[in-house]
């Protein structure tokens, strides 16, 4: 992997840079330094490679951040905002020449409106905190991505963070109604607020998913929905692949919008079984979790429609959660997908690509083609009502060269994503890990107008540095690996 | 004066290349009284870049070209037992413009939602791609047809509400929904408009899945379909037809000690929701300038009871208070130095929607913008169309 060339004159000013931003933030551990606390901010979720940045800046309040982006931008230093450094794509990622503006201190919930159905935080509030705010009312945050625990809401805008339920709620971009949003030039401006639609351009949709490159968020207000009266999923497994996709066509075609629309491979469910034996069937290609939404009697009648599509496609399994316990257990499987497959293999590699849903079997086959030229084994899991596709690449890490086979089958199964109709991220970003591929997905001249776009709103070039468009300096230098 | 209406996406690029003078975008034309008048005396026209280009109603997926009748893809939906999320209003009554014929491309460029805004989101949450050629004259793409996308910049939320002068569109792709079975409406009568948004906000607030919270008060009342001399608060709740009876007792309970209550048959409550849709109630009389206020819902029945009674002004709310429609004697400014003032203490913004073509040019047509967000509205302008020659003027002057 590799990286621009870091600013020398910039690097041989850290002393002096370290002293700045302990005059603009003059609190005690706002600026950290010492190389034992600087390494925990190394690295992201994306935890193959690191860097240490020059100095970590810890603002605790907007003009604190708003100081700080002033002298980076009048300094030429680049700066890499960071919430709570989960991002799976080395979107956090510091550079060896730069700032790291971590938010986490921003942590304060600043107003719940719920005549308004609306929650104002700061940036380092994390996902979670905010259901928690709003649950005692029976309010709850949509957006719900696998890392909820510890992701920060400005994390969240900055990657337009999905989740499992967005098939009916929505990505974060569609439940962000407002960002103060702190200027590369260091200006402090509101973008929206408790209104629902944007003023002149939707800067707010421009800004979310923008991966820390047009601005810094430091407060973030959202929509908050009331919770559903309840929610029960059921488990279908069937004998291929091709079946189960073609009942996930169905369910939709018959009006149902189920909340989640779960879809797990062979490898996958064995990989699960045997790690929290969830009793997921061992017989079947594939398994689909359809989770519904609304009282008692709604969802069993739901449950039973789905219980006829699902036998019109001869689903050779099936199971509806008739309460609170069932459910959890179907649910079980699914959720610690993750880290079944860790515990099978040393290392994986997350892929996030979409695919247009009726693309599924067709792609799985290549996926299988494409790894096993590898030699690599791969198993999948897909919201299969959204089309966010999530091949798990399994690798060893200490196998000299299994890491660079391991990225190269990612690329290839990215740019089938593409081939397809698809894309190359569903939800993580694309930092770092997916940058090289963006010219596969864009025409030259498209990446030209995002790159001037980000031109638009930081000229210099300081914010995230190196990530999301292809590298174009001659000079690059190689990226740390993880040892 | 030149007209010019390419048959391809190709000779519309050659087409902005080629051209030096500045050019009025249209579809339809339905619209063309929204927004400041453009500085352009040359028209392209995107009537004949018109069709559907992909639907896949198992994948929600509907794609077609900018030109494309709005009409057509409703159809073509609705075939399918499915619908655009969000409700697009139709204006032509309200603008005058029965002859024309509203185009997709038209609808994104205005971002135009209708009552179900509130449940299911705006035209910006359900268009998920978007190609369009740029000042310069160069195919661009963002989005795709996948739902779930975070690959590069969101241009295509930018696309939506741009008013045309980021770059003419030429393809629009959306995530579609099922339609509902069956759907009624709960008209809670006498309820003025600060009691009303307490009610509204109340049902909004419960896991029914209110699908449309408005309210009229009781001039509109009497001039909708269902000929009430009285305020009115309406509910709708659209759903399967097995739920629909449990929901319904459900919201009536909770809103039965505010006012009496009734029920609509689902074929009024459709009629119901097309006027507050379509803004018919406001369409009369004509010589009124008519503006939509995005505000915070609680700020809705204030605004509404202190800018109906200075600006003698008639108006309704929708969005649950969110969204206020008001029809304001022209006058020198249509009220916009009042609107704005008021909208400076509760925050949100409001856009004039119907004025005579002198007056849109004298006033803020849109919310006026604080200084550095002017100042990136300048910037992305020149990035998308460095000449500035796409719809001018349209949004700000000069832009």
């Amino acid at each position: 992997m590799r990286m621009p060339e870091p600013n020398a004159a910039v690097m041989a000013r850290r002393a002096l840079i370290v002293a700045d931003l302990k005059r603009l933030c003059p609190a005690a551990e706002c600026v950290i330094e010492a190389e034992d606390e600087i390494r925990a901010y190394e690295t992201d979720g994306l935890s193959a490679y690191r860097q240490i940045p020059l100095a970590v800046v810890l603002p605790r309040t907007t003009e604190e951040v708003a100081a700080v982006m002033r002298y980076c931008h009048q300094e030429r230093i680049p700066v890499t905002a960071r919430g709570a450094g989960t991002s799976l794509a080395g979107g956090a990622m510091p550079t060896a020449d730069g700032v790291v503006l971590g938010l986490m201190k921003l942590n304060a919930i600043l107003d719940l409106d719920f005549a308004n159905r609306t929650a104002t935080v700061e940036a380092g509030v994390t996902n979670i905190a905010i259901t928690q705010a709003v649950e005692h009312e029976g309010f709850f945050y949509a957006p719900d991505p696998s890392s909820q625990l510890a992701c920060s809401i400005g994390g969240n805008v900055a990657n337009n963070s999905g989740g499992a339920h967005c098939l009916k709620y929505g990505v974060t971009t569609n439940n962000l109604l407002g960002v103060k949003l702190v200027t590369v030039e260091g200006d402090i401006v509101e973008i929206g607020g408790k209104h629902l639609d944007a003023a002149g351009y939707d800067l707010l949709g421009l800004l979310c998913g923008s991966e820390g490159q047009l601005g810094v968020v430091t407060e973030v207000t959202v929509r908050i929905l009331k919770a559903p009266e309840g929610a029960r999923p059921m488990l279908l497994g069937f004998k291929s692949n091709r079946q189960a996709g073609a009942c996930v066509d169905a369910i939709i075609a018959s009006g149902i919008i189920p909340v989640a629309l779960e879809f797990m491979d062979k490898p996958a469910i064995h990989a699960v079984e045997a790690f929290v034996h969830a009793g997921y069937p061992l017989d079947v290609e594939a398994v689909l979790i359809a989770e519904v939404e609304g009282n008692d009697t709604e969802i069993d009648d739901l449950l039973a429609r789905i219980t006829k599509i699902a036998k019109a496609h001869d689903a050779s399994y099936l199971r509806v959660a008739s309460n609170a316990a069932e459910a959890a257990a179907i649910w079980k499987g699914r959720k610690s997908a993750f880290g079944a497959v860790g515990r099978i293999s040393p290392d994986y590699i997350c892929i996030d690509g979409t695919i247009p849903t009726s693309a599924l079997p067709e792609t799985l086959d290549r996926i299988g083609q494409i790894s096993r030229s590898y030699g690599l084994e791969v198993a999948n899991i897909f919201h299969a009502g959204d089309g966010n596709l999530h091949p798990l690449i399994l690798y060893n890490a200490n196998a000299p060269g299994e890491l660079e086979k391991a990225e190269q089958c990612s690329a290839e199964i990215l740019k089938l994503c593409v081939d397809v109709g698809g894309c190359l991220s569903g939800e993580h970003g694309v930092g770092i890990e997916k940058r090289d591929l963006m010219d596969y997905q864009f025409e030259a001249h498209e990446l030209a107008l995002q790159k001037r776009i980000k031109a638009a709103f930081d000229p210099h070039d300081i914010l995230n540095v190196g990530k999301v468009f292809p590298l174009e300096d001659a000079t690059t230098t190689a990226l740390g690996r993880a040892a | 004066m030149a007209h010019h209406a390419p048959s391809s996406e190709a000779e519309l690029t050659e087409l902005v290349r080629e051209t030096a003078t500045a050019l009025a975008i249209q579809g339809g034309s339905s619209l063309e009284g929204i927004g400041r008048p453009i500085a352009a005396d040359d028209v392209l026209s995107l009537e004949r870049l018109a069709g559907i280009t992909l639907y896949r109603p198992t994948e929600l997926v509907f794609q077609a070209k900018a030109g494309t009748p709005v009409a057509e893809a409703e159809t073509a939906l609705a075939a399918e037992g499915q619908a655009l999320p969000f409700e697009p209003p139709d204006l032509r009554h309200l603008l005058g413009t029965e002859d024309r014929t509203p185009t997709l491309g038209g609808l994104v460029a205005t971002n135009l939602s209708g009552p179900a805004r509130v449940a299911r989101g705006a035209l910006r949450d359900s268009l998920i791609g978007v190609r369009f050629v740029d000042g310069t004259g160069l195919i661009m793409r963002s989005g795709g047809r996948v739902m779930k996308n975070v690959t590069g910049l969101d241009i295509v939320k930018l696309s939506a509400g741009a008013h045309g002068t980021l770059g003419v569109l030429t393809e629009v792709t959306f995530k579609v929904l099922p339609q509902a079975q069956t759907e009624t409406t709960l008209v809670i009568e006498g309820q003025d408009a600060t009691q009303a948004a307490r009610t509204l906000q109340a049902a909004m607030a419960t896991p029914l899945e209110v699908a449309a919270a408005a309210w009229l008060p009781a001039e509109l009342a009497e001039a909708s379909s269902l000929g009430r001399n009285a305020p009115l608060t309406l509910l709708r709740l659209q759903t399967f037809t097995d739920f629909l009876d449990r929901r319904t007792t459900a919201l009536q309970r909770l809103v039965q000690a505010r006012g009496s209550t009734t029920r609509l048959d689902p074929d009024t409550s459709r009629t119901l929701w097309r006027d507050v849709r379509d803004v018919r109630l406001l369409a009369e009389p004509r010589e009124r300038a008519i503006w939509r206020l995005s505000v915070a819902p609680s700020h809705g029945p204030t605004l509404h009871t202190t800018l109906t009674r200075e600006l003698d002004a008639t108006g309704f709310l929708d969005w649950s208070g969110g969204l206020l429609w008001l029809a304001v004697p022209l006058g020198d400014d249509a009220g916009a130095a009042t609107l704005r003032h008021h909208l400076r203490q509760t925050g949100g913004h409001a856009t004039c929607i119907r004025a005579p073509a002198a007056l849109r040019a004298r006033i803020d047509v849109f919310e006026p913008r604080a200084k550095p967000l002017m100042a990136m509205t300048e910037r992305l302008k020149d990035t998308f169309d460095p000449k500035r020659r796409l719809n001018p003027g349209r949004m700000y002057a000069g832009i």
